[in-house]
């Protein structure tokens, strides 16, 4: 989405559909984006859209009821749709792109100390290192992510959220991937915690120079680390762009609804819902699949929009600026 | 709070304990979840109490509801002890649940749901109960009824299983409510709906309303005063306005400053954020709470005495050395 930056990540027409008892539920729906080197890219939008499933059809990390998956995922000039699960997991995921998954940091092993997990990770994806070696390396992630050093031979349940949130982001540090895909990483945690692991973030962001994918549905909080954000509605991406036009004036009427219904501690401002539900993602409405809900709509609503790209460079999927 | 609007209640020296055994009998301490809160609430107000996680405030919306015997201190509703109320206090009371789908019983539709509490409680007769149903039915919004009656708790969205809660919460009438942390599973644009929802029928009924929070945010929507809690005490007490503008509190400034607004520029700054975290409610430290994180601390003063409640402008109370 920016020409500025070296693209690291271009996804094209990604498509992850889920085969249910009820139908094939459309949960990713012809995605296209780009994620440039060293940016970070916040996705946002209300449960049920499709952001944790983008992230997962990314890292190729599918349940076994897909019934499409399909599209083109390019990173440094190879298409890893066409590379095998075995080269996947080998030459991909954690050397290229690394996952903190949602609630992650409730999901570390319980019975083996902390510090033996991330070194896990290093000595799981890089060949010939030892595991000395890794275990010096955890310090060294342990010291960025702000994790006391003697907290590398406690358990997990020895540790606070924030603590066990730190060892899951090192966990996905170590292997030092130029993109890390963030799914809600501080949504269970409380304000002041999660301020301070949005200071770490930056400062990995700034040192390490590595790409964020940010998955929230958090808007403010996204705000801390955006530099280009994509909206997301009903398995589609319904604008993109650079974060400061998204955040201050959101151009597709869902974007601009859902800025409107953020609250905000430091101005008065009247909030405002979006009436309806989200569709299902079942049988999606044919055309605009916001238009339902949709206070700006007019007859061309019917048909499907296009993604319209404006003058500042961001794109917008909607007829009002076609 | 208008001088007509006598005192719903007031909470006096409110201690909640748990004890803590090791083994099941070898006694290791107390988890001090509560420990020495007082405040009033009058009939027709709204007061948010807001604090992190662990900071006891979902203990201290337990205790006043009556689940949790206080340890020490008093609840006193309408002038009269809780406990001399015996069970009509519960019918006075409605609760408004964080997890609204584990608060709803999955067995039952909506009718049995809202049943249930007239049920128990001996109120109307067949009829009037079905009418009551209704009632708050299109009071909430889930309309048309009679789709909503017969539907499980499954069949509903996340935004309106809140609503069922809340409809069951209004359905005796209660004269307060308790809703802790209400929107905190919700999506952001539900969220606001079912704030303006509760604060129409606070409004509407003239209920009182103590609504728990982490999310300062949302506070400037819903209620008139704010109590910030930290490790089992209340620290600072404000009406709305005036706490958001003129923080006093070391742990309230920290707070607000923490709370992103959407902006961009939030990407280019580093947050000034006081290190550490809150304290175990097992051995808390001594003097005041905060002093182990706060940035003016002054020695020999906040880590001996804790520090009693100071006034420093007509009704916006800070406890903290600071404004001694």
């Amino acid at each position: 989405m920016r020409t500025a930056t070296e693209t690291l990540l271009k996804v094209e027409d990604l498509k992850l559909y889920f085969r249910t008892t009820k139908g094939v539920v459309q949960a990713v729906d012809g995605v296209s984006f780009e994620v440039g080197k060293a940016r970070s890219v916040v996705v946002v939008g209300e449960s049920g859209c499709g952001k944790s499933s983008l992230a997962k059809a990314i890292l190729r990390l599918l349940p076994r009821n897909v019934h499409t998956y399909s599209g083109h995922i390019y990173m440094d000039g190879v298409d890893l749709m066409s590379l095998s699960d075995e080269e996947f997991r080998r030459n991909v995921r954690w050397v290229k792109i690394s996952y903190v998954a949602q609630g992650a940091m409730n999901s570390l092993n319980p019975v083996i100390k902390v510090g033996e997990q991330v070194a896990e990770a290093l000595l799981i994806h890089t060949d010939g290192v030892t595991r000395r070696e890794a275990l010096e390396r955890v310090q060294e992630v342990f010291r960025f992510v702000g994790v006391p050093l003697d907290f590398i031979d406690r358990y997990a349940f020895e540790l606070s959220g924030g603590m066990r949130q730190r060892v899951v982001i090192a966990m996905a540090l170590i292997t030092h991937p130029p993109l890390i895909i963030l799914d809600e990483p501080t949504s269970a945690l409380d304000v002041l915690t999660q301020a301070n692991i949005m200071n770490s973030l930056k400062r990995i962001k700034k040192e390490m120079k590595v790409a964020y994918f940010l998955i929230t549905h958090d808007i403010a909080t996204s705000s801390e680390l955006a530099e280009d954000a994509i909206v997301m509605y009903a398995g589609q991406i319904v604008e993109m762009g650079e974060a400061g036009h998204f955040y201050l004036t959101p151009k597709h009427p869902y974007s601009e609804m859902l800025m409107a219904s953020v609250p905000t501690l430091r101005e008065d401002k009247e909030l405002r819902f979006i009436p309806g539900q989200p569709p299902s993602l079942i049988n999606p409405p044919t055309g605009c699949r916001f238009a339902p809900r949709c206070p700006k709509r007019f007859s061309m609503c019917d048909s499907e929009p296009p993604m319209v790209e404006l003058a500042d460079g961001r794109k917008v999927k909607c007829h009002l600026y076609g | 709070m208008s001088v007509e609007n006598g005192t719903l209640l007031a909470v006096e020296d409110l201690h909640t304990w748990f004890e803590v055994r090791k083994w099941g009998f070898v006694h290791v301490g107390y988890v001090r979840a509560v420990d020495g809160v007082t405040f009033s609430l009058d009939q027709g107000e709204a007061v948010t109490v807001v604090g992190e996680s662990g900071c006891g405030k979902s203990t201290l919306a337990r205790t006043i509801l009556g689940l949790y015997p206080p340890t020490k201190g008093e609840v006193r509703f309408l002038g009269k002890p809780i406990k001399a109320w015996g069970r009509r206090y519960h019918s006075m009371l409605g609760y408004v649940q964080q997890d609204p789908y584990g608060a709803l019983p999955p067995f039952m539709n909506l009718r049995r749901i809202l049943l249930e509490p007239m049920v128990i409680n001996r109120i109307g007769t067949k009829r009037e109960r079905e009418e009551r149903i209704r009632q708050v039915l299109e009071e909430v919004k889930l309309t048309p009824v009679e789709d909503f009656l017969g539907k499980f708790p499954h069949m509903l969205s996340g935004g309106q299983q809140q609503r069922a809660v809340i409809a069951r919460s209004m359905v005796l009438n209660p004269k307060m409510i308790v809703a802790d942390e209400p929107v905190s599973m919700l999506d952001a644009s539900v969220r606001v709906e079912i704030l303006q929802l509760l604060q129409g029928i606070q409004k509407a009924h003239n209920l009182g309303v103590i609504y728990i929070t982490h999310d300062l945010s949302t506070v400037r929507y819903f209620s008139e005063r704010i109590f910030v809690m930290y490790a089992a005490k209340i620290v600072e007490k404000a009406p709305v306005k005036e706490l958001l503008g003129n923080p006093l509190h070391p742990y309230t400034k920290a707070l607000l400053a923490a709370i992103p607004d959407p902006d961009p520029e939030n990407a280019k700054v580093f947050k000034e954020v006081p290190p550490g975290e809150p304290p175990s409610l097992l051995r808390p430290p001594t003097g005041c709470r905060f002093h182990p994180r706060c940035p003016h601390k002054i020695e020999g003063l906040c880590d001996r005495e804790v520090p009693p409640e100071f006034e420093p402008m007509p009704g916006h109370f800070a406890s903290c050395w600071l404004y001694r």
